[in-house]
């Protein structure tokens, strides 16, 4: 049912897009209105999640430890998996957000009845098509900065160069157009088919699946399949960039319409949703801090220091009699 | 005390999700999987509100009349405290990968268990009463209203959850279950719901010093006691120190090791090597216990039971603290200690006596772990070790979760362990080190009415001992954790029979050549060495 509301929603949107921009013809609020306002919030709802995040102090140095630790120096220690310094931690961190380090350990259990066994499998599926979808979905995104940037720089150029390698079909084919698809669709279809992951899953974890197969669907569409003017887009959006809106002359085909709009609900829908883990996994404490707490102080800004232990002089007035006939030392003689 | 099914009946786990969302399935208070709530005394003891009779059975709970306000307020405060506590909250994507990576979600199947929809039970909440899409879209965003039964529901499933961060080290973002249920377990102290087992010791901890509440005379007694012992196996009468100030190093380890049975056999293995080195130490009966209840129910009240290991420290005036085999004990003195109760500027780095090691790693706290205090000896050729004595034994490791996942201290104790025993072999490798799988009674659950829970809970680390006793025929399973002690000989004898339980030190102990002791014929629990069985049989 979450499935079915969220993929109802993003065909809405679809719809908003193609009625308003195609044949209601509101062209400027969806090139230029909507994508301003879906941007602003955007930024302005990114920086209050942070912010909000950042007004919590971390009390604990609290990493998970997944590797041995510095301890005597003929012990070879796990310098990434729990590290001491801050350079550990960092390359920890860059193998997280880089190589999704922690979802690659990903196991999967088989219990056999019959001899009373747990048994592991290697389940590597979940970490490979996430690696798929944001590693493609990364490159889109820099490959749509030549949209933004003239003359278009040498690094961009050398990406779509690299993407488009295979040198397969007019206009040529980049392959992370269609591993985004890949990506997605095991990633939906995944959420769909293990019952454990159904059973879970909110309306707010297809949507944004939903949202992004529509993005990357249009896109798709335009580049191959209608070959829309990439001139008058790059117009569109050079004037947006120079806060000179201007609407092409040529006009722009209505599929375009329906991706800039898919993309501005995106944007506007991003710093309300999980798609904050993106900023979230820097601030997480169980991997973005060292291991070092026994070595060095850190300090909680709450700490209560009026909060004492029972003291000693109340342990030993209550028991003194019997410590002296144990022949225990006390401070004071009853 | 409800009945415990046999193996083959609870083996068999329904895996399948039911046909009603999670929302609509309430919690079933069924006996075995639950604890007995706080007893209303021990709540007045420990100034905690809203103390009272009541069981988690029945309909009432008894609940302040401005309960929703207490736990809102409580949430709102515990938000602002923790940054952890907003980002959890926040980031997580439901990718799944944590569900099968919790013990008691693989013996009991229960989709609560899956850390996930743990965490969601309060996710939800947060979004129904702290976000505006949760408060519009209520169910459809995910989000749902502060119910009584929603209370029920946490009290079953957090104190259903053992802190151990299995899950936490498969996350993707690193999102902590422990540190959930510290908070959700916070909350449900604030409205009066809590149990017993936890609070009993942390009570306990705060009046006589450790969690069992041995008075200082009797905590004498089981110290000579087990003196006994060992100058019956030894021929070397000890009297170890107690109290005694201007010592140089004092030593604090759980205090479930003095009282029961196998955890006895480690600490009279702590005396027997304390005494070979000629350490100048001491033993204390105020700070009496290494473990800290504290941890499992709030952190004013770890803080306060873990302030007793300085100020003792401090009072006796030594150098450094040697701190005993236990698990959560070593979570707080590794990730809290400093921060709570340092920095301990009155003490010094540790440095052993014996072999002039320097222990930086300790250079903070001033507090070392036993296994890296002897596995230096050992390394440094400091101990006559006769192995031959535990020759008998064919053991395994099981790595306590907090030791694992809260510091990385793997290879001291594995060290000493092939040191003093030349039959070792590691369990698979998803069930050891940071991927180990708990006791199934860790965070304050090793209580008998939670029996079935711990013995499902313990499906995963019994399965994998089983499979070293069919392969390598292992039947002694060592460890370096006072309640893993208590709750894994229980956990064997249901999942693999013929497996018993040693502490570390058990086994240095057998091992450990003494000055001036006579033959050794019996091991530290008087069962013949071997190689004198049959003198045994002729007597």
């Amino acid at each position: 049912m979450a499935a079915f509301y969220s993929f109802m929603a993003v065909l809405a949107l679809v719809f908003i897009a193609a009625i308003g921009a195609g044949s209601a013809g509101m062209y400027t609020l969806f090139g230029v209105a909507i994508p301003y306002v879906a941007l602003l919030v955007f930024l302005a709802g990114f920086i209050y999640r942070i912010v909000y995040w950042a007004k919590s102090p971390v009390p604990f140095s609290i990493a998970t430890t997944g590797g041995q630790q510095k301890s005597l120096p003929w012990i070879k220690n796990s310098p990434w998996d729990n590290p001491y310094t801050v350079t550990g931690t960092v390359i920890r961190m860059i193998l997280e957000v880089v190589t999704f380090r922690s979802l690659f350990r990903n196991t999967k259990i088989d219990l056999r009845v019959d001899n009373v066994k747990v048994v592991y499998g290697s389940a590597k599926f979940l970490w490979l098509f996430a690696l798929i979808f944001h590693m493609a979905f990364f490159t889109i995104l820099i490959r749509h900065m030549r949209l933004f940037l003239d003359p278009v720089p040498a690094c961009i150029q050398k990406i779509e160069f690299l993407d488009s390698i295979l040198q397969v079909g007019i206009p040529t084919l980049y392959q992370t157009d269609l591993l985004i698809l890949v990506g997605l669709t095991f990633l939906l279809l995944r959420r769909i088919v293990d019952v454990k992951v159904n059973y879970i899953s909110l309306a707010q974890d297809y949507f944004p699946l939903f949202l992004l197969l529509g993005i990357a669907i249009s896109g798709i569409y335009m580049r191959y399949f209608i070959k829309a003017d990439v001139i008058s887009i790059k117009e569109l959006t050079m004037g947006l960039l120079s806060f000179k809106p201007a609407l092409p002359e040529k006009a722009l085909e209505t599929t375009f319409f329906v991706h800039l709009f898919l993309v501005s609900c995106l944007l506007a829908y991003f710093p309300f949703s999980k798609l904050m883990h993106l900023a979230g996994v820097f601030l997480s404490p169980t991997r973005n801090l060292p291991n070092n707490t026994r070595r060095q102080h850190y300090t909680n800004p709450w700490n209560d220091p009026a909060i004492k232990p029972h003291s000693y002089a109340a342990y030993e007035d209550d028991f003194r009699e019997k410590m002296i006939e144990a022949g225990l030392p006390v401070e004071k003689e009853a | 005390m409800a009945k415990l099914p046999p193996p083959e009946e609870l083996v068999k786990i329904n895996y399948s999700t039911p046909v009603k969302g999670w929302m609509d399935v309430p919690a079933d208070f069924r006996p075995g999987t639950f604890s007995y709530p706080g007893k209303p005394d021990i709540l007045k003891y420990l100034g905690f509100p809203n103390p009272r009779e009541w069981s988690p059975t029945d309909a009432d709970w008894k609940l302040p009349p401005d309960w929703r306000e207490i736990i809102m307020k409580g949430f709102r405060e515990r938000l602002d405290k923790y940054r952890s506590f907003k980002v959890f909250m926040d980031i997580c994507v439901r990718c799944g990968a944590c569900a099968d990576k919790c013990h008691f979600y693989i013996g009991s199947g229960d989709p609560k268990n899956m850390p996930v929809l743990r965490a969601e039970l309060l996710r939800s909440i947060y979004r129904g009463e702290f976000t505006v899409a949760g408060k519009i879209l209520s169910r459809l965003a995910g989000a749902r209203k502060l119910e009584e039964d929603v209370v029920k529901e946490w009290f079953m499933y957090f104190y259903q959850c053992t802190e151990c961060r299995r899950c936490s080290l498969f996350c993707p973002y690193g999102i902590d279950t422990a540190e959930i249920t510290m908070m959700a377990r916070e909350l449900l102290t604030l409205v009066g719901c809590n149990i017993n087992w936890i609070l009993e010791p942390a009570a306990n901890c705060n009046r006589t010093g450790n969690h069992l509440g041995i008075q200082p005379h009797a905590y004498k007694d089981m110290m000579d006691f087990l003196c006994e012992d060992i100058e019956t196996i030894t021929g070397i009468h000890i009297e170890p120190p107690v109290n005694k100030k201007g010592a140089e190093i004092l030593f604090i380890t759980p205090s479930g090791d003095i009282f029961a049975d196998p955890g006895i056999y480690t600490y009279m293995g702590y005396i027997m090597l304390f005494h070979e080195l000629g350490l100048d130490y001491t033993w204390s009966t105020y700070a009496s216990e290494g473990g800290n209840f504290g941890l499992f129910t709030s952190d004013t009240m770890m803080k306060k039971l873990n302030g007793k290991m300085y100020a003792e420290a401090k009072r006796l005036g030594v150098k450094w603290i040697l701190g005993g085999e236990c698990g959560h004990m070593w979570r707080v003195i590794n990730q809290y200690m400093d921060t709570m109760n340092g920095p301990a500027d009155f003490l010094e780095t540790p440095v052993s006596p014996i072999t002039g090691t320097r222990f930086d790693a300790a250079a903070g706290t001033k507090m070392l772990h036993i296994a890296e205090f002897t596995a230096d000896l050992i390394k440094n050729g400091k101990l006559k070790l006769d192995p031959s004595r535990n020759a008998n034994l064919r053991t395994t490791f099981h790595d306590s979760c907090n030791p694992a996942r809260g510091m990385g201290l793997f290879e001291e104790p594995r060290y000493v362990l092939k040191n003093v025993c030349e039959n070792f072999v590691d369990m698979p490798e998803e069930t050891i080190r940071e991927q180990t799988f708990c006791c199934g009674g860790g965070a304050g659950l090793n209580n008998e009415e939670f029996m079935e829970m711990r013995m499902r809970g313990g499906l995963p680390r019994g399965s994998a001992v089983k499979y070293v006793q069919e392969k390598n025929q292992v039947n002694t399973l060592v460890t370096i954790c006072a309640i893993d002690r208590a709750t894994l000989p229980p956990l064997c004898d249901y999942w693999a029979p013929g497996v018993q339980v040693a502490g570390l030190h058990e086994l240095v102990a057998n091992a450990l050549v003494m000055e001036g002791e006579q033959e050794r014929t019996m091991n530290m629990r008087q069962e013949p060495l071997p190689g004198f069985e049959d003198a045994e049989e002729e007597e």
